[in-house]
């Protein structure tokens, strides 16, 4: 079990420095940095002195491990755009889309995993078909679009949820509706597909024969292993949240790191959007991460294989 | 060159000859069986008639179109559809902000769906494929190597990359097509690096081995071949993801650019007046849901329709 895990953590660091490299190289190569901060038809003069204060003026690889040591010890740079700590605005914006992603996370297993399991229980009846089509619209529906027509529906028809802002829970609950919809489809077919599977096992024809009966059979036996493969998705699904909150947060007005990333890219802000993708991947990464010991933790073959 | 899925499929439609013994044998090809399952999935069926209905769209758009879509009339600004008080039959989905009718660039807009979803699919498969070939055929170093790449890739926030990629770049419709390809090969590599596992085992490629054939015709001539009708599952299902990621980079403003009719965008233009005149969010909305809604059934049911086992 040990093991397993030292060469999981390995991997996601192995990962985690790639990245850091890929999207610092990435952002770096694709526009001059003095230009973003400067604009597009700045002088030459003033160019050159913003190269100089940001230390733009040093070999790429020096900014680069400049810039990763600095992420060791908490220092994220300086956003252009904010003038602030790049740090200071994660820290500040994190808490609320960590909430916004959960509660999605929330929105996704209740809907999903009761009409994945009931289709399972009732295979090519109207009921399987009612849930194969709920994932398949899901799967078609444009997310922010459907972030459009609830604020449409909830703002004149039927006002019962606030539709912008983060000042109260009550705030996060059509977003995480949106937020938690986009993941049905994938969590509701794997919780069918595992269900199925498990219940034409022998193990629950033997507990069949000993006479455990409907819904005993389900929770005690077929669910606990139809479970396993859904947890590790649930871990990928929550790092997913985090990325789909940049429309999400954009649509409802919530000051999240989502927004934060839509409008530093827009106002040109690399640090700001450097740090973001690279914390989103490494959300990721841990969750990812988190999804393997579960699973190895829950499932002895998995770590003895 | 061998067909690992035909001669499945041949070997079942011996199967079937064998099951009806009293009435004479029907003479059932691959092609045919494939035919038939085909003619009984109603579900492919309604998706290829979705899907081919607005390809005929998006290739006779200027003879379907009604108006010039990037005409402006202020006149005839923020026109009421056909079916709401005050709408007319000169414009039956009436007309934006611009006075620009609406109708005609929806229309439009599936020439910019459509290739953003085939391009960026093709590029997408071109990648996924290559790698998920030479990885499964190779292992060893390489696959760890290419295994590397995806848990990275997998990592990356796409929309956030794309969102910054567009914008630095510049953003233009093939832009967004080469960014939108180049961040979706996942789904390619990872199923045809374990088909390509399986068929290498296979003794066919042993043969063509021993006949002196070198390791890129193997894998060109041999495995690709049988790969066909997995990669055009995956390439249906990509054509929907990227078309949904075009119109979500265009809905925030860093995507097609005005005055295109891409449908995304034309959701945010319509955001502005959505209390008012809620249709100019609704239809391009329903445009994109029927487009995506197509091609994925036809995933579907191609993958029902090709595999062996014809479910499931």
């Amino acid at each position: 079990m040990t093991r397993y895990i030292l060469q999981r953590l390995g991997i996601a660091l192995a990962v985690a420095v790639a990245l850091s490299f890929v999207t610092f190289m990435l952002l770096n190569f694709a526009t001059d940095p003095a230009y973003a901060i400067a604009g597009e038809d700045a002088e030459q003069e003033v160019i050159e002195q913003i190269r100089e204060t940001y230390g733009l003026d040093r070999p790429v690889m020096v900014r680069y491990a400049d810039w990763a040591s600095g992420m060791l010890t908490g220092d994220f740079g300086e956003s252009y755009y904010w003038n602030k700590p790049v740090a200071a605005l994660v820290a500040d914006r994190a808490p609320v889309t960590l909430l916004l992603s959960v509660m999605g996370l929330a929105v996704t297993i209740l809907i999903a995993l009761p009409l994945g399991i009931l289709a399972a229980l009732n295979p090519n009846t109207w009921i399987d078909r009612m849930a194969l089509g709920v994932a398949v619209s899901a799967q078609a529906v444009p997310n922010f679009w459907l972030g459009l027509i609830m604020i449409i529906l909830f703002a004149v028809t039927f006002p019962i949820f606030p539709v912008s802002g983060d000042d109260s829970l009550a705030h996060f609950v059509l977003p995480a509706f949106v937020l938690g919809a986009s993941s049905v489809p994938a969590v509701m077919r794997l919780t069918r597909t595992g269900m199925i599977e498990v219940m034409e096992s022998d193990f629950i024809r033997t507990a069949r024969a000993k006479g455990f009966r409907g819904g005993d059979l389900v929770r005690r036996h077929a669910l606990r292993n139809a479970m396993l493969p859904v947890i590790s998705v649930l871990a990928v699904q929550l790092g997913h949240k985090f990325s789909g909150s940049v429309i999400t947060e954009t649509i409802f007005a919530i000051n999240g790191l989502g927004r934060l990333a839509l409008e530093s890219i827009l106002g040109s802000d690399i640090p700001t959007v450097q740090i973001l993708i690279f914390v989103f991947a490494m959300v990721f990464v841990l969750m990812n991460l988190l999804a393997d010991i579960l699973n190895a933790a829950l499932d002895p073959r998995l770590r003895l294989g | 060159m061998t067909h690992f899925s035909d001669t499945d499929i041949a070997a079942e439609a011996a199967l079937a000859r064998d099951g009806a013994e009293d009435t004479p044998p029907p003479p059932l090809t691959p092609g045919q069986l494939v035919r038939g399952r085909a003619a009984k999935h109603r579900g492919f069926q309604l998706g290829l008639g979705i899907l081919v209905a607005l390809i005929m769209t998006a290739i006779f758009a200027p003879l379907i179109a009604p108006h010039d879509p990037f005409v402006q009339s202020l006149a005839n600004r923020m026109q009421p559809p056909v079916w709401s008080e005050g709408g007319t039959w000169e414009y039956p989905l009436g007309t934006d902000a611009n006075g620009r009718d609406y109708l005609s660039r929806l229309i439009y807009g599936t020439r910019i769906s459509l290739a953003v979803g085939f391009g960026a699919a093709t590029i997408g498969m071109f990648i996924g494929v290559t790698l998920g070939v030479i990885s499964g055929y190779f292992g060893g170093r390489v696959d760890q190597g290419v295994n590397f790449l995806l848990t990275a890739q997998l990592a990356l926030p796409g929309l956030l990359l794309a969102m910054a990629l567009v914008f630095i770049i510049g953003p233009s419709v093939w832009v967004v097509i080469g960014i939108v390809g180049v961040l979706h090969w996942t789904y390619y590599l990872v199923v045809t690096r374990s088909a390509t596992m399986r068929l290498r085992e296979i003794d066919f490629v042993a043969a063509s081995e021993a006949t002196g054939a070198t390791r890129w015709q193997i894998m060109s001539h041999e495995i690709l071949p049988n790969l066909s009708n997995q990669i055009m599952v995956i390439f249906t299902f990509e054509l929907g993801v990227s078309i949904l990621a075009e119109a979500s980079l265009s809905f925030l403003g860093v995507g097609i650019q005005p005055p295109n009719p891409s449908w995304g965008l034309m959701i945010a233009e319509g955001k502005e007046v959505m209390f008012f005149r809620p249709w100019l969010v609704v239809l391009p909305g329903i445009a994109l849901f029927l487009l995506v809604v197509g091609a994925n059934l036809v995933g579907d049911g191609l993958r029902d329709i090709t595999s062996p086992e014809g479910r499931n």
